[in-house]
C-alpha cells in the first residue's frame, strides 16, 4: 500500500531554477518552467517550488511565476517565498496553487498560519522549520533569510505550528542540504514524535533507500531536490523521478 | 459548455477548469445560481470544513436551485472532495445538514490504531471500484490511483450506493453515486492520467 508521498523540492533564484548546497551557493539548474513541466510528465505525486530569494529581499510572491507553473501541473502543487499576509496565499490559491509554504513571515506574524487555514483549510498551510546544528552539534532553528525566529528551539517551532493549524511540516536538515548523504534520521524521528501532521523530510536523500529510511523514522512524505535533479558524481544536471513500479517495490 | 463548475469560494476551482480543459473538455466557472438552468453537467467541488462549505451554498442561493437538479435526476452532477460529503445528509464535523441526496452520514477517518499513519489522510492511494460504473469501470485494467487529502469520510446506508473504496489504515467509501449524482472524495483534477481519464467519463455521461 502505497501512501508515501516522493515530492521534489524546486528552488527559484533570479527566475531561474538553482539547487543550495547546505542552503548556499546556488547552482543554476535550468528553467523552471520547463523542469515543472517534465516533472509533470514523470507523474510526481507532488511538486514544491520554493523562491529563496523573496524573504531576504523583503518582496512577496512571484505571482505570475507562480501562475505558470501551476498551468503546467496536474498534480498538487505547493508554492513558498515571500507569502506575508493572507491575502497572498489567497491569491495563490485563486491561480491554481494547492498549498502555501510559510516560514518568515511568521516571526512578524504569529497568527498567519491560522487565518489562511480558516478559510482554505489546514491542508492548505505548510509550515517550513529549517533546522541546523551549531558548533556544538545540537540542532539549532535557522533561518535563512535572517529572520529572527519566534521560537527559542525547534521542537517549540514543531509544536508551535502544530498548534497554530499547520497542515503539514516541512522539516529541512540544512547541513544535508544538497550533500547527498543521506537523511538526518535521528531528527525526523523526533520530529515526526512531536507533530500530529504529516511531517515532510527535506534534506541529504540520495536513493530510494533514504527515502525508505525516513519513511521508516516516521516521515509521511520525503523531499528532494539535488537527487532528482543531478546525474553522477559530476553533479551533471538531470532532471530523474522514480517509477511508481520502483515507489511501490519499496514498501512492499 | 459541456460543464458548469460551481463556484461559492470553497474551492480550487481553477484546477477543476484546467483539468476538464486538458481531456478538450468545454467549462465555465458560474457563480450566480440563475446560471445553472440549461447547464449540461455540474461539478461542486470544495476544500474545508463542512459547514462552511454548507454555510458558502446556502448565502449564495445555491441550495434551491441544485436540489432542483438532483431531484428532477437528468444532469449529471459530481461532487469532489468536500463537494462529496456535501451530498451526504450530516458530518460529524459539523451541525448544518447537507443536501442530503445520497443516504450518507459523514465521518471522521478511522486508521485503525496505526499511530504513523496522520490524519489528514493526504496523499495517492490505489482506488478500487466497488461495481460497474461509468466513472471507474471494472473494465480498466490499469490499477487506478487518485491524491486524497482528507480528515473525514462517507458511509452509505446502502451498499449500492459505494462507487469505490480506498485503504488508509482500515478500508474507506472513496466515491459514491445515486442516479445522475456521483461523488469522489479524491482530487481528480490533481491525480495525473487517472483524474483526466475520470474527467473525461465524466464529460461523455449522458446529459
Amino acid at each position: 500500500m502505497l501512501s508515501h508521498r516522493i515530492i521534489p523540492c524546486l528552488l527559484l533564484s533570479d527566475g531561474g531554477l538553482v539547487k543550495t548546497r547546505k542552503f548556499a551557493n546556488p547552482k543554476y539548474v535550468g528553467d523552471p518552467i520547463n523542469a515543472v513541466r517534465i516533472f509533470n510528465e514523470k507523474e510526481v505525486d507532488e511538486l514544491m517550488v520554493l523562491d529563496i530569494d523573496a524573504s531576504k529581499e523583503r518582496r512577496g510572491p512571484d505571482f505570475a511565476m507562480a501562475e505558470q507553473l501551476a498551468d503546467e501541473c496536474f498534480m498538487p502543487l505547493c508554492y513558498g517565498g515571500g507569502i506575508r499576509t493572507a491575502a497572498d496565499a489567497r491569491t495563490l490559491f485563486s491561480l491554481g496553487v494547492e498549498k502555501v509554504c510559510i516560514q518568515s513571515a511568521l516571526a512578524g506574524n504569529p497568527g498567519l498560519v491560522r487565518e489562511i487555514a480558516e478559510r482554505a483549510g489546514e491542508q492548505a498551510v505548510v509550515v517550513s522549520i529549517d533546522v541546523k546544528k551549531d558548533w556544538l552539534g545540537k540542532p539549532k532553528l535557522y533561518s535563512a533569510a535572517g529572520v529572527k525566529p519566534p521560537f527559542a528551539d525547534w521542537r517549540e517551532a514543531v509544536r508551535g505550528a502544530v498548534a497554530s493549524g499547520a497542515g503539514e511540516i516541512l522539516l529541512n536538515a540544512v547541513d544535508k542540504d544538497g550533500t547527498l548523504s543521506g537523511p538526518d534520521l535521528a531528527l525526523v524521528r523526533e520530529a515526526s514524535s512531536i507533530a500530529n501532521v504529516p511531517l515532510i523530510a527535506a534534506g541529504g536523500i540520495s536513493s530510494l533507500a533514504d527515502i525508505r529510511a525516513a519513511t521508516d523514522a516516521g516521515a509521511s512524505a520525503v523531499a528532494a531536490g539535488a537527487f532528482f535533479v543531478f546525474q553522477g558524481p559530476h553533479r551533471a544536471v538531470l532532471i530523474t523521478y522514480p517509477r511508481y513500479e520502483e515507489l511501490r517495490a519499496l514498501w512492499s | 459548455m459541456d460543464v458548469t463548475i460551481i463556484d461559492c469560494g470553497i474551492g480550487n476551482i481553477k484546477s477543476v477548469k484546467r483539468m476538464f480543459e486538458a481531456v478538450d473538455g468545454e467549462a465555465e466557472i458560474l457563480k450566480d445560481p440563475a446560471g445553472i438552468e440549461g447547464a449540461k453537467r455540474v461539478v461542486l467541488p470544495g476544500v474545508g470544513a463542512f459547514d462552511a462549505g454548507m454555510g458558502a451554498l446556502a448565502q449564495a442561493g445555491w441550495i434551491e436551485p441544485l436540489n432542483r437538479l438532483a431531484a428532477e435526476g437528468k444532469t449529471p452532477i459530481l461532487g469532489i472532495c468536500l463537494g462529496m460529503q456535501l451530498l451526504c445528509r450530516r458530518s460529524e464535523e459539523g451541525v448544518k445538514p447537507g443536501l442530503g441526496w445520497i443516504e450518507a452520514d459523514v465521518i471522521r477517518i478511522d486508521t485503525g490504531g496505526d499511530p504513523k499513519l496522520k490524519v489528514p489522510h493526504m496523499g495517492w492511494s490505489v482506488t478500487k471500484p466497488a461495481r460497474d460504473n461509468p466513472l471507474l469501470p471494472l473494465a480498466e485494467q490499469e490499477e487506478q490511483r487518485f491524491y486524497y487529502v482528507h480528515k473525514y469520510r462517507a458511509v452509505c446506508d446502502h451498499p449500492a450506493d459505494v462507487l469505490a473504496t480506498a485503504t488508509y489504515g482500515t478500508y474507506f467509501t472513496s466515491a459514491i453515486s445515486r442516479g445522475s449524482v456521483y461523488g469522489v472524495q479524491f482530487h481528480p483534477e490533481k491525480s495525473h492520467k487517472f483524474g483526466k481519464a475520470l474527467m473525461r467519463r465524466f464529460l461523455e455521461l449522458p446529459c
